[in-house]
């Protein structure tokens, strides 16, 4: 069934790996359209007018904007497949309640991670290890956030694993050798497919990170 | 379910807090409200809440639920089968109803928290142009989600209207304290009238602060 999805996108962005993740789960069909975010089409600016950000679903024609608003649009138009939120109330808040906290705790310091150098950097990297280690407490000894199943909040922060090496890198911080919990949960949520197919090359999103730093930010 | 079952920390003058109380209502479920004072947070807030130590928190038989919309969108799961829907049944629906709440809270209400704050005319001047802004977008909203209904969930008060309306006492006190009509019913004619019926809703009422109240206490704080 010709469904009419189409998904305006940036490869490297963990909030984007999130909505092409939770496709990918229910087996549904899209189109992706590479963003270029220093030439924004006239179709993001149309379908995203008050916050002019990707990732953006269209479905037959209507947006979605925000990604976990996005994830959890697709688990209700498609219950059966690969359930993303669980079914008991309680469980559900639990998981809304850390896929926001990752929102409302990454979103500052990772921008500065990659784009800042000096004491901006260093507070969002003292900043960045606090989320790290709240989490890494959180997800404790299961296999997944939300217990034996693969959920809504390891879809909102396995994207961020792509984006580690270049932490490591551009802001000198220690994320492997220091949370070999995550590390593991990380391998484990890329065995599915659809996080496989999500997830960028670190290695490339180093690159792309690197290069923006010293051509466009000037840092060496 | 007994009524000591369900506990909800909080106090009288957060909009945050009346969100769930106002869901709570709707579905007529009866609950404790442990009122935190101003200034210090309880024992219970902290264990509860150790990630945002912050009000509201439902306790429900004892288990924690934090963050007001979370809230809200718990007890419509949880109480599913007593009074009106709080979410809309339509996917695209509920997208929006949570598109709109979350603008609300990362803009608007920031822009409306900010001018609590703002020191000069120019900033004052500026954060009021940003609501303006922001209740332009919410006019528009408003119209496509109601779809000619008094509210944005329809017939019933829901989740959008009582991510907004929480506000309405703490944006009269500020339209109060700048002698300048923030809501205006000459720009987002829509919007007013909703405000109006909103503040009248049955389940609206016992929760939200008298103006004169909220002024006092906005004095207090912000002195």
């Amino acid at each position: 069934m010709a469904e009419e999805i189409i998904l305006l996108d940036y490869w490297a962005s963990m909030f984007g790996m999130r909505t092409r993740i939770a496709l990918e789960e229910k087996g549904v069909k899209y189109e992706y359209r590479e963003e270029d975010l220093s030439n924004k089409s006239p179709l993001l600016l149309e379908m995203n007018p008050i916050h002019k950000k990707i990732p953006v679903l269209i479905h037959k024609g209507k947006p979605i904007c925000e990604s976990l608003i996005q994830v959890q649009y697709i688990d209700e138009l498609w219950p059966d497949a690969n359930p993303i939120l669980p079914s008991d109330p309680y469980q559900r808040a639990h998981a809304r309640f850390w896929a926001d906290y990752i929102d409302k705790k990454t979103y500052v310091p990772c921008k500065a991670l990659r784009s800042e150098t000096g004491e901006k950097q260093e507070a969002a990297k003292m900043e960045f290890i606090e989320v790290l280690k709240t989490l890494d407490s959180e997800l404790g000894e299961k296999s997944f956030f939300g217990g034996n199943e693969f959920g809504l909040v390891d879809i909102a922060f396995i994207g961020f694993y792509s984006w580690f090496r270049t932490y490591e890198e551009v802001a000198n911080l220690t994320i492997v050798a220091k949370f070999p919990r995550l590390i593991s949960w990380a391998q484990r949520c890329l065995k599915r497919e659809s996080v496989a197919k999500a997830l960028p090359d670190s290695d490339k999103v180093l690159k792309s990170v690197s290069d923006h730093r010293k051509i466009v930010l000037g840092i060496d | 379910m007994a009524s000591s079952d369900v506990k909800l920390i909080g106090a009288w003058a957060s909009p945050f807090v009346m969100r769930p109380r106002i869901a709570l209502n709707l579905k007529s479920v009866p609950y404790e409200f442990l009122q935190e004072t101003f200034g210090s947070k309880s024992e219970l807030l902290l264990k509860s809440n150790p990630v945002h130590k912050k009000i509201p928190v439902l306790l429900h038989a004892d288990k924690p639920v934090c963050e007001s919309n979370i809230i809200v969108e718990y007890i419509d799961d949880t109480w599913s089968s007593s009074g009106p829907s709080i979410l809309p049944s339509d996917p695209y629906d509920r997208a929006m109803a949570r598109f709109w709440a979350a603008y609300i809270d990362e803009k608007w209400f920031v822009a409306l928290r900010s001018f609590l704050k703002a020191g000069g005319e120019e900033e004052k001047k500026a954060v009021i142009a940003q609501l303006e802004e922001g209740n332009a977008f919410l006019e528009k909203a408003f119209i496509d989600c109601s779809k000619g209904k008094p509210f944005f969930n329809g017939d019933n008060i829901g989740y959008l209207d009582i991510a907004l309306g929480c506000f309405l006492a703490w944006l009269r006190v500020t339209e109060l304290a700048v002698s300048h009509k923030i809501l205006d019913e000459a720009k987002t004619p829509s919007l007013s009238k909703w405000a109006e019926n909103f503040c009248n809703d049955p389940a609206v009422k016992p929760v939200m602060p008298e103006t004169a109240k909220l002024a006092e206490f906005a004095k207090k704080i912000f002195s």
